[in-house]
């Protein structure tokens, strides 16, 4: 039943690349996240207090947090717009194993999202370096710089690429689950922002405070993001990515059961 | 035979093409899907709910606990809490009379390392170095008496916002701007009005200020006193409530020629430790030293209301906005909703028997964003109006001293955030009918209204961008929940969820704009498109 060939790849590719609306979304995923990863770098100056509290590379990706809203809005699309349209029937005519097609469509969707993140991620790193540089964020302050020859850099890039990815994976698998295509990204929308804020609130109760930090998808993946101050963490970066990996699988593995559990 | 036959019409009933016939209808198609209502109900519960759970406190002091530590928290004449604490040399002052003294100069110390307070019996337990917190204080007052939160007015020297006259806990204003040293200060009292003077050179006075104390009748205290607060180092560079680091401070003040008219023939100086239990701090070095005409007050502590954050006071502070916690939530579910509202009918062409039945297309869009805006608004009050009264009571009972519990503070944040929640809901709504695709209507909702504020309130922004986040972004509404004054005169985190860089109603007033020309490019957006 794993059993992808190259027909159900190809057929899943045509699919989300005859969509008129998905290259649209993918120019959106990379613009809006270099472009709010700009802002804040822009307006980030080195202050009074401690100035190395500031992580220039956590600042130049700040645009993940909402480039993942828009990774989810293609996430959704792939399995939800078949859903609206009645599409899903023919697709599971043409291919009746379902598991099959939830990996035929996870592995396209996590292609197209890798090869977009690389680009949009380097363009953050490289916009924040230029931006942060010339607001006297710079290593003769005392400051990581934005460079490729830092090991907790690259750790933060490549992990911010997959990061996307996951994100990508998870969406897919609450979105068939939940298959209605509008309450599908509010449920998403709902697991990737809810719990950051939760835990911002939860700081008179520092036992479910670090619970939330430690297990929530978005607290825990984003922890790849920090260069500085990690032993501060709850949790180690890789582990946080981790993290959000089991979540995806759960979610994967729920909407792969129900898929072939219920009628389409 | 022909017989002209009159086709049978039933009675035109009178304005079925009225507005409010289009918003009932709207208001049957919103009501009729049990899944939108089930979650607009849950939004609600939701904000409750969660107002209610947290925070709840669980305040021990002694052997007591909750409520009851709250006993001791001294109020000022305006019944807002206050710390009342600073070393005082005075001497009573029967009836009208005044107090002029040279202030040489202001010294103090700061607690390197220590995060604690220091109490009248131990040292700090961090090493004092050198150096004055921005509002270090040492000057005269005339005080109603040396019970904590008695009226007061009082001109200073402070460490670096120059000469000042405070009174009444609230009252701040400025004296002469330049800063030069020695300064000389003065306070008259006529009655129950008290006059404050600053002066270079001890000849030319300037009148700073001219306030009337309820309360301050029969002998009051008039003298020289001193004050520091706690030094405060915010956590560069989050916005966020989490961050900062204090530490105690005494500040010196060496007067000279100390003038007082009107008091007892043969007056001592006598000095004491003003509000020397709960919130002071004074440290072993505090106190009235006098070397011939020459007097030096030190003393540690502070004359002011007391702010949200738990950096200027010794007990738990909470506010009206840690219980709406569950908004944000509640404004998730909501604006879904709202945007769904007008995309679904997009969905399976149900538009085109809409638009058939109610030509006039921006009626339509005005008729929705009505029924919208009115659920949500009193959906979201009644949610809030629970979380805010009874959160703010059960937190009390918990020992949290709740700010600000006035009742116009109270409907202002109750209505307040009714009505935010209702414009989101309607730049929802504006924002669907102009994307009408579900997926991605919801999606630009989120991001444009709920993704601002976790932006600007989670800390993971520097705290300049947080800030502009919380001014520009829709989600700037959310300042309709501070519920306490930020005070320039008293340092601490402003920051969310307890204080926003707008003004309340600024800040519902930028979200309303969004909200305006969303629906204004809406309706036009429908006008001209094909459905």
């Amino acid at each position: 039943m794993w059993t992808i060939g190259r027909n159900q790849l190809r057929a899943e590719w045509t699919k989300l690349t005859t969509e008129p609306g998905t290259a649209w979304i993918l120019a959106f995923l990379c613009l809006l996240t270099v472009a709010v990863g700009a802002a804040t770098a822009a307006v980030t100056r080195c202050g009074a207090g401690t100035g190395s509290a500031v992580d220039p590379t956590r600042v130049s990706l700040t645009g993940i947090e909402v480039g993942q809203a828009v990774v989810a809005v293609l996430a959704v699309l792939v399995i939800s717009g078949e859903y609206s349209t009645g599409m899903i029937r023919t697709t599971f005519a043409a291919m009746p194993r379902r598991w099959t097609v939830l990996a035929a469509k996870a592995a396209v969707l996590t292609a197209v999202v890798l090869a977009v993140a690389v680009v949009t991620v380097a363009a953050s790193l490289l916009a924040g370096r230029l931006l942060l540089t010339g607001n006297g964020i710079t290593a003769a302050h005392g400051f990581a710089v934005v460079s490729l020859a830092h090991g907790p850099t690259v750790r933060a890039a490549v992990g911010s690429v997959l990061y996307l990815a996951l994100v990508g994976l998870l969406t897919l698998g609450i979105a068939t689950i939940v298959r209605d295509s509008a309450a599908a990204t509010g449920a998403v929308l709902g697991v990737l922002y809810v719990p950051p804020v939760v835990a911002l609130f939860l700081g008179s109760d520092p036992a479910w405070q670090r619970w939330v930090e430690r297990y929530t998808p978005t607290n825990a993946g984003l922890t790849i993001l920090n260069t500085t101050g990690l032993h501060g963490e709850v949790i180690s970066p890789w582990a946080g990515l981790g993290v959000l990996a089991a979540w995806a699988a759960a979610a994967l593995l729920a909407a792969g059961v129900l898929l072939r559990l219920r009628d389409a | 035979m022909t017989a002209t036959m009159t086709p049978y019409r039933p009675p035109q009933q009178a304005g079925r093409d009225g507005f409010a016939q289009l918003v009932h209808a709207e208001w049957t198609k919103f009501r009729s899907l049990r899944g939108w209502v089930i979650a607009m109900v849950i939004g609600a519960v939701l904000i409750a709910v969660v107002g209610v759970l947290l925070p709840r406190g669980d305040s021990q002091c002694g052997t007591a606990s909750g409520a009851a530590c709250l006993a001791q928290v001294p109020t000022g004449p305006g019944g807002e809490a206050v710390n009342d604490s600073y070393y005082l040399a005075a001497q009573p002052l029967a009836d009208d009379g005044s107090i002029t003294v040279q202030v040489t100069s202001l010294t103090g110390m700061i607690s390197a390392g220590n995060g604690g307070f220091v109490t009248p019996n131990s040292p700090p337990p961090g090493t004092l170095t050198p150096g004055l917190v921005p509002w270090a204080k040492a000057g005269i007052i005339i005080t109603a008496g040396i019970r904590p939160g008695s009226a007061y007015a009082a001109m200073m020297v402070t460490g670096s916002h120059g000469v000042r006259m405070q009174y009444d806990y609230t009252g701040d204003v400025a004296g002469l701007p330049e800063a030069a040293s020695p300064r000389w200060l003065r306070l008259t009292r006529s009655g129950d009005v008290i006059t404050g003077y600053d002066s270079a050179d001890g000849k030319g006075w300037t009148e700073v200020g001219s306030v009337r104390l309820a309360g301050l009748t029969g002998t009051v205290q008039a003298g020289m006193f001193a004050a520091s607060p706690l030094d405060f180092t915010p956590n560069f560079p989050t916005y966020s409530e989490s961050g900062g680091s204090t530490s105690a401070s005494v500040a010196t003040g060496t007067f000279n020629d100390v003038d007082l008219r009107g008091g007892a023939a043969g007056g001592r100086w006598a000095g004491q430790a003003v509000g020397a239990t709960g919130a002071n701090y004074a440290g072993p070095r505090i106190g009235l030293r006098q070397a011939g005409r020459r007097f030096t007050v030190t003393g540690s502590g502070d004359i002011g209301p007391v702010v949200a954050g738990m950096v200027n006071s010794s007990y738990d502070t909470g506010t009206l906005a840690d219980h709406l916690f569950g908004v944000f939530i509640g404004l998730l579910i909501m604006i879904v909703i709202a945007a769904m509202f007008m995309t679904v009918e997009y969905r399976r062409g149900l538009i085109r028997i809409t638009l058939a039945a109610s030509p006039r297309r921006g009626r339509l869009l005005a008729a929705k964003a009505v029924v919208i805006g009115l659920a949500t608004f009193v959906l979201g009050s009644a949610a809030v109006a629970v979380a805010v009264i009874a959160g703010s009571r059960i937190a009390h009972n918990g020992g949290i001293y709740v700010l600000a519990t006035g009742w116009p503070v109270q409907a202002r944040v109750i209505l307040g955030t009714g009505a935010m929640l209702a414009v989101a809901s309607v730049l929802a709504l504006s924002i669907g009918t102009m994307l009408r695709r579900s997926v991605v209507a919801v999606a630009a909702v989120v991001v444009a209204i709920v993704l601002p504020y976790i932006l600007g309130v989670s800390g993971v922004l520097p705290a300049s961008a947080a800030e502009w986040v919380l001014r520009v972004t829709p989600a700037a509404g959310f300042a309709i929940e501070q519920s306490v004054p930020q005070y320039l005169q008293v340092i601490g985190h402003y920051g969310p969820p307890d204080y926003y860089p707008l003004t309340p109603w600024a800040g519902l007033a930028v979200l309303c704009a969004y909200a305006a020309a969303a629906l204004g490019l809406a309706a036009w957006l429908l006008r001209r498109r094909d459905a």
